[in-house]
């Protein structure tokens, strides 16, 4: 075992591991890592060697810590999900330590709770998959206050009422010019689409169905905000591609609006045009993608209504494996309670009607909505054994692992700590067998995952937990491998690559839930599930600079439009002092950026 | 047949959160290892004994037959004498044995509770029987709110077991009730059977109002009046002398469907009695 010989230099090595780091092409080779103040160094010198952290991982395996590139925990509707599920905490408590909070919440725990469990499983980045604007300060305020994780969040901006007059008027670049000050206002890290053009229609007790279905008085499309945003996205060049909630998201038959969704975007190039250094890989750690589908389970189903649901993952699964523009997170159904919430307000109206359970509502004014509902998905329920099937379909039918990311969408599909749980289904043809037989005939009848025989490998696991949501999102440069200059932030799972029983899956589950050693910066935050350090996270956002007079243009018509808030113009942005240890990324110069999209 | 003993050293002031007063966890311990289980009181863990005097009887001769030394949780009767209308929690979560209170007994009194027998001679607090999964509570005397309930939150409540009450109980009786039965011998008030989804209550007296509030399954019956009907009841028949479980109700009752406040196919049945 690990003896960890802790002193006062700030270097650690973590030995002979079997480290799995797919961004450098390590595929369980035994290496040593080292890390000097907090980042991956090739070698330490003798005397740092003497002073270091040891810890000993023969027969171990190593990994960088992991990276949920799409979850929801922090902001106003996770609160609303707390506030509205007291059931939901008094039976899942955490106790306070001499250095951890005490803490609650199952589905929807409290901020404290969420660090601690995700550092306890071994992760160490989050980003929150949807920040309103109005709702930022709030989102910054639950970040700043989660323990460990080092955090962002995604800015919701497909139904805002500035993005959709422009874009209706084919002005790219005052869009462009407002989503960067939106961005640097806000102190946001990336753009969130959902339901494009549909929930402004839910102001009206409306949705939309298709893509070129416009919506009421902004008369704009799906695609056109679709294509817009994705252009924007380029334009300024963020970090990250444009990542979106398709719309008839949670229906019957959506595959076919999600795989046309899919291709709007087709031919814009991918450009992250962030100033940033580059830790070293093998592999280009810049994303490729165009496009990042969310939690494709809920848009892959087939049929026409609940009575002949169906899965509809085999079709979207041939066209992502055919294009090099996309990648999704799978957002899984690991069965058991869940909190429903996302900025698809007609959505979980729908989900509401169906399954009369708890629900809240709410319009954030000239931006977007959100809705929240509670929810168990049960394997007795037809429905809910064919999303769980499909949760798993869209990992393992889209052939190239660069092109997925696990997720359970938490707390939509599950919840975050059931990860272990989905690893084993996906690693093991046999545990999903079992769990198969437990379910309703459904799961296999309707979907095609039981003739399916693939098991992903311990590298493949790497891939769709770490290296791939750290590419995807940008934050590659510094995330989700373990090259040289990289953060030291590394996961050392109990499991023997050589003696590995993927088909044991209780132990196999139990051995992920909680590795030996999450450490993260260098310094061990996690053994064996117990916290044993609590170091403040980084807050990570975007500042992308358009061309000045642009800016002046455009924030005259949001000063125009501001009469519409309930808030004052100098109250909108979010201050400095709501973010602790911010990191701003600098983005983009507008000329070239238009010639790009021009040209 | 081992019994326990607790007699109440006292008034208490904060109420005493007592959730170890169970036989699974008394069964087969010696006097001072009860005497030293823990027990809260506001932020201070105390002893047992800080508020009972503890005497621990075995009756060895019972048990020549079973072969046991009596120290299984089924096989231990736990007896509380003086009032502890300010100990919460006891027999919460207990699975066999027996629990009797000579005395009236605080809140979540057999919450959780899967199987065994709680009999209480005085009055029970609020949300006693909450969310119980089988058993038997008696609650000789009346019973405060929320009794055999969900808890804050929750549309689950009683699964399963069995609540008998001897007097009245105030609001929310059976609230978001699953399974198991309620008999309440005197009056309920507000609620009754709220978001009730399966199961039996039974009320012989007469209840306020809001009785079947969106429920959607199980049955309701009140023998004596509602003084303010819930309006989303549809009124499908009458039946003489209903039998609902092993209940035989004497009498003419009209039957109703409901609550139509909830969905549109409702499956639960309140029956009220005509004459």
């Amino acid at each position: 075992m690990a003896a960890a010989s802790n002193t006062t230099a700030n270097t650690t090595i973590i030995r002979n591991g079997c480290v799995f780091d797919p961004l450098n092409g390590i595929n369980g080779d035994i290496k040593d890592i080292f890390i000097r103040e907090g980042k991956v160094v090739s070698s330490l010198t003798g005397a740092e060697m003497r002073d270091a952290t040891i810890i000993d991982a023969s027969g171990k395996t190593v990994m960088p810590g992991g990276v949920d590139s799409h979850s929801h925990v922090a902001g106003a509707k996770v609160n609303a999900g707390r506030l509205m599920r007291p059931e939901d905490h008094y039976k899942s408590v955490r106790t306070k330590t001499g250095i951890t909070h005490c803490g609650s919440g199952y589905t929807v725990p409290s901020v404290y709770k969420q660090g601690y469990d995700y550092a306890a499983m071994g992760y160490t980045t989050v980003f929150e998959a949807a920040m309103p604007p109005l709702e930022a300060r709030h989102t910054h305020e639950e970040m700043r206050s989660t323990p460990i994780l080092d955090m962002g969040a995604y800015m919701v901006l497909g139904n805002n009422w500035f993005v959709m007059r422009y874009l209706k008027d084919g002005d790219i670049e005052k869009a462009a010019a407002y989503v960067a000050w939106m961005m640097r206002t806000h102190k946001a890290y990336g753009i969130k689409c959902v339901n494009p053009a549909g929930v402004e229609n839910w102001g009206w007790a409306k949705n939309v169905h298709g893509l070129d279905e416009p919506n009421i008085h902004f008369e704009v499309t799906p695609r056109e905000l679709i294509r817009g945003l994705a252009e924007v996205n380029e334009m300024l060049g963020l970090p990250m591609s444009l990542h979106l909630h398709t719309n008839n998201l949670g229906h019957p038959g959506n595959w076919e609006i999600a795989r046309d969704s899919l291709m709007i975007p087709s031919g814009i190039e991918a450009k992250n045009r962030s100033e940033l250094e580059w830790a070293k890989t093998k592999e280009s750690a810049k994303r490729k993608q165009s496009l990042y589908l969310a939690h494709a389970q809920f848009s892959a189903y087939g049929g026409s209504s609940w009575r002949d649901f169906c899965s509809g993952a085999p079709e979207l699964a041939r066209y992502i494996n055919q294009v090099d523009d996309v990648v999704i997170d799978s957002g899984s159904v690991p069965f058991g309670p869940a909190t429903t919430m996302t900025g698809d307000g007609p959505g979980q109206h729908d989900l509401y009607m169906i399954t009369g359970q708890k629900w809240s509502n709410c319009d954030v004014e000239l931006e977007c909505g959100s809705g929240v509902l509670s929810l168990v998905y049960m394997k007795s329920s037809p429905v809910h054994s064919v999303q769980w099937a499909i949760g798993l379909e869209v990992m393992l039918l889209i052939d190239d692992p660069w092109k997925t990311i696990m997720t359970t969408d938490h707390p939509n599909g599950g919840i975050f700590t059931q990860y272990p749980q989905l690893i084993t289904w996906l690693m093991s043809k046999k545990a999903r067998d079992d769990t198969a037989k437990e379910c309703h005939k459904w799961a296999y009848d309707k979907s095609s995952l039981g003739g399916v025989d693939r098991e992903m490998s311990l590298y493949e696991m790497a891939i769709v937990t770490r290296a791939n949501p750290a590419r995807t999102i940008g934050m590659a440069y510094r995330k989700g491998h373990l090259g040289v200059g990289a953060d030291g932030d590394v996961t050392v799972y109990d499991i023997n690559p050589d003696k590995l029983n993927v088909n044991d899956t209780a132990a196999l589950a139990a051995k992920l839930a909680r590795p030996d050693f999450t450490v993260k910066d260098g310094r061990i935050v996690a053994r064996k599930g117990e916290i044993v350090s609590v170091p403040e996270g980084r807050r990570y956002y975007c500042r992308p600079y358009v061309d000045d007079a642009l800016e002046k243009e455009m924030l005259s018509d949001v000063k125009d439009w501001f009469k519409y808030y309930t808030v004052g113009f100098a109250n909108y942005p979010v201050p400095d002092k709501y973010l602790k240890n911010p990191v701003a990324i600098q983005v983009n110069r507008p000329l070239e950026a238009e010639d790009l999209v021009r040209g | 047949m081992t019994e326990i003993l607790l007699r109440s050293k006292g008034s208490i002031g904060i109420m005493v959160e007592a959730e170890v007063i169970i036989p699974d966890i008394f069964a087969g311990k010696k006097k001072e290892e009860i005497e030293g289980l823990i027990v809260w009181q506001g932020p201070f863990s105390l002893p047992l004994a800080e508020f009972f005097d503890v005497d621990v009887r075995s009756g060895a001769g019972l048990l020549e037959d079973t072969g046991s030394d009596g120290t299984r949780p089924d096989e231990t009767s736990i007896l509380i004498e003086g009032d502890v209308s300010r100990v919460k929690r006891i027999g919460q979560g207990m699975k066999a044995g027996r629990i009797e209170i000579h005395g009236s007994a605080g809140m979540h009194l057999g919450a959780e509770m899967t199987g065994g027998s709680i009999l209480v001679r005085g009055d029970a607090g609020s949300w006693a029987g909450r969310e119980m999964k089988g058993g038997l509570l008696h609650i000789a005397g009346s019973a405060a709110d929320h009794i055999g309930s969900a808890y804050r939150g929750s549309w689950r409540g009683m699964t399963g077991g069995e609540i008998r009450i001897d007097g009245s109980a105030r609001s929310q009786l059976g609230g978001g009730l699953v399974g198991g039965q309620i008999v309440v011998a005197g009056n309920v008030e507000n609620f009754c059977g709220i978001r009730q989804s399966g199961g039996l209550i039974v009320v012989k007296g007469s209840a306020m109002r809001g009785v079947g509030a969106e429920m959607n399954g199980g049955t309701i019956a009140v023998c004596g009046d509602i003084r303010q009907f819930s309006p989303g009841f549809i009124e499908t028949g009458h039946e003489e002398n209903v039998k609902l479980g092993d209940m035989q109700l004497e009498g003419l009752y009209a039957k109703f469907t409901g609550d139509y406040a909830l969905g549109k196919n409702p499956k639960g049945s309140l029956y009220c009695r005509e004459g």
